[in-house]
């Protein structure tokens, strides 16, 4: 069900809603323009396997800018996701590194068997960029991959992450090129936040990283809700609540050894916050990994309802469904009894 | 063959490459007691055509760079194409023996992990022209001379996938492409046509950009004529070959038996098809 219709509150302007393409920056945000586009280029100018292909959405992820400096490297496949992915196994059996791009619903959605068959069970070395992960656009459950990490985690072969930041993005890049086989990157585009530049983080495939430590409550997150467990942190502080943050960007393989271990230290709750569907995505995946190796911590999951999500304004949707700083915030002092 | 290579001058004919295809099938058939052995039959003398006129590769070098590709993409034909792989000598004909049995690099369905000289997974049916696409595609960035055969039956047109395919192939002027359609109008649920029609084919792969031609896909000749005239054809455009075939090609009583989609042949019955094979050849 829908909530009903309300106007807004007297003096609050209503939000512009429902637009496909959205930021996920807040106003004030420090930011940088398409950190994907530009990785990609630079990394094709050492790497001349590395083509881009896109299914009529180069505009969308950012591919224009390297369709802009190799126009000759540039394969615009129409829209017609299944052929995007078949083609992009063809090109990698030839001994290329397609960087194949799409929105996020449509890789996983609509093209999973022809990415299965052609590319993870092949083990090709194709890069799937995927914009409008999880929640990061109003538009309705069309452009709404709140499923994504479930669907690629449960592929065999496919290396996934849900990166944080530009800053994360722009070092993902030149390391996924490294890894022979196939990945599935969550995409954020156009102007992305920038946040991890002050922590001194390095990207490292395979591993967690701990953002910020803390003996209250440690928060395990990846993508965008890195940023916002990094806020929550912040604001959890003006109330003497000390949070850890463990980034996670490699959803698959996991960094098993160090969660077990961050999980395990006494006395913390453990919170795993996620912008995807409570299904099957990193909360499950830890929750299970936990359960495995005997290290039962208090634990709780931010992630996104089991529900067809609303069309809206982000900030809206993001805390209808709990996934704002605000709402991050709240719910950890509910847990925590504050 | 590779070109580099003459023909000697006691080769088989195609005639007798065809034949043996057919009794490699059928043999592998009889391992299992089932299977899709009716299209291996339709099958078999296109086979022969690509793999002992048409095709560039070596049979000890199955990734060698400049050989031409084949994509099998009805994966469920693996039966046929293994029976080709042993007569070109790409597989040994000593694994005929283990089709369809654990760890055998001859499953039912084709897998390019599994088998030498089998460059696609399939199975799940309308994936091979997408992936010729992508090859034709890097075929011409890396400025080769090797093509992409890609083997696909009629029931896969109902894919929108391979739609998709046609039209890019098209759009992309991708002349290395030779796709071949074994029209045997008969898929799981029926004959092919009644299924989903798809005529008229000739007429829609040409409005789709692509050089066609439609043959009769068991007279050899034919086939040959197909594939020289796919190499030869000056105009940049993907190749199609449209092969109207016959299930159970080469044995009789195969060709007359009803739903023979996936059939299953007695024990008694292999025998009875191997000598049926036979009689025909001397005929």
């Amino acid at each position: 069900m829908k909530p009903a219709t309300t106007p807004p509150a007297p003096g609050k302007p209503r939000l512009t809603t429902s637009a496909m393409i959205a930021s996920i920056a807040t106003e004030g945000q420090k930011t940088k323009s398409a950190p994907f586009g530009h990785a990609l280029v630079a990394l094709a100018q050492s790497r001349p396997d590395v083509v881009g292909m896109t299914a009529d959405l180069g505009k969308y992820t950012d591919l224009h800018i390297f369709s802009k400096a190799f126009p000759e490297r540039y394969y615009q496949m129409g829209m017609a996701e299944q052929l995007l992915f078949g083609a992009a196994s063809g090109m990698a059996a030839e001994g290329f590194m397609p960087f194949a791009t799409t929105y996020a619903v449509f890789a996983s959605r609509r093209a999973y068997d022809f990415i299965h068959q052609t590319i993870a069970e092949e083990d090709r070395n194709v890069k799937i960029a995927c914009a409008l992960p999880g929640l990061t656009s109003g538009y309705g459950p069309s452009h709404q991959a709140a499923e994504d990490l479930a669907l690629f985690r449960a592929m065999p072969n496919m290396t996934v992450i849900d990166p944080c930041d530009a800053h994360e993005t722009e070092q993902l890049v030149p390391a996924i090129a490294q890894h022979q086989g196939p990945v599935y990157m969550r995409l954020l585009r156009g102007n992305v936040p920038l946040v991890l530049d002050e922590y001194n983080y390095k990207f490292s495939l395979g591993k967690a990283a701990m953002i910020r430590d803390g003996s209250a409550v440690l928060i395990i997150s990846s993508g965008i809700m890195t940023m916002r467990a990094l806020e929550a942190a912040k604001a959890l502080e003006k109330d003497r609540v000390d949070a850890a943050v463990l980034h996670v960007p490699t959803i698959k393989p996991l960094d098993d050894e160090r969660i077990v271990r961050e999980a395990g230290k006494a006395g913390r709750l453990v919170v795993v916050a996620e912008n995807h569907t409570v299904i099957g995505g990193l909360g499950e995946a830890i929750a299970a990994l936990l359960m495995r190796s005997g290290v039962h911590p208090a634990f709780h999951q931010i992630a996104l309802p089991d529900e067809f999500l609303a069309a809206g304004a982000l900030p809206t949707l993001h805390d209808r469904y709990g996934i704002s700083t605000t709402e991050v915030t709240r719910k950890i002092k509910e847990w925590l009894g504050r | 063959m590779d070109t580099d290579t003459k023909p000697l001058a006691n080769a088989p004919t195609l005639a007798q490459r065809a034949y043996n295809i057919r009794r490699n099938a059928l043999r592998m058939g009889e391992v299992q007691g089932q299977g899709y052995i009716a299209q291996a039959l339709d099958i078999s003398d296109v086979l022969a055509v690509a793999y002992f006129h048409a095709m560039r590769y070596r049979p000890e070098d199955p990734s060698w760079e400049e050989r031409d590709r084949f994509l099998l993409s009805n994966g469920h034909y693996a039966i046929a194409l293994y029976a080709a792989l042993i007569e070109a000598g790409i597989v040994p004909e000593a694994e005929l023996e283990s089709y369809g049995f654990d760890d055998s690099r001859l499953p039912m369905s084709g897998m390019a992990s599994y088998t030498p000289g089998m460059e696609m997974s399939g199975g799940s049916l309308g994936l091979g022209l997408g992936i010729a696409v992508g090859m034709g595609l890097g075929l011409k960035r890396k400025k080769s001379s090797a093509r992409v055969f890609t083997l696909f039956s009629d029931g896969e047109l109902d894919e929108g996938s391979v739609w998709e395919a046609i039209m890019s192939a098209g759009h992309h002027k991708l002349d290395n492409i030779v796709g071949i359609i074994d029209v045997n109008n008969q898929q799981a649920d029926g004959p092919s046509t009644q299924v989903m029609a798809f005529e008229p084919l000739v007429d829609k792969l040409e409005a789709f950009g692509w050089f066609v031609q439609r043959v009769d896909g068991n007279d050899l000749d034919a086939v040959v004529s197909a594939f020289d005239a796919a190499k030869a054809h000056a105009e940049p455009k993907p190749r199609m070959i449209v092969a109207d075939t016959l299930m159970g090609k080469g044995v009789p009583f195969l060709e007359q038996r009803e739903k023979n989609h996936f059939i299953r042949v007695e024990q008694h019955e292999w025998q009875l098809a191997l000598a049926s094979l036979e009689a025909g050849r001397q005929s």
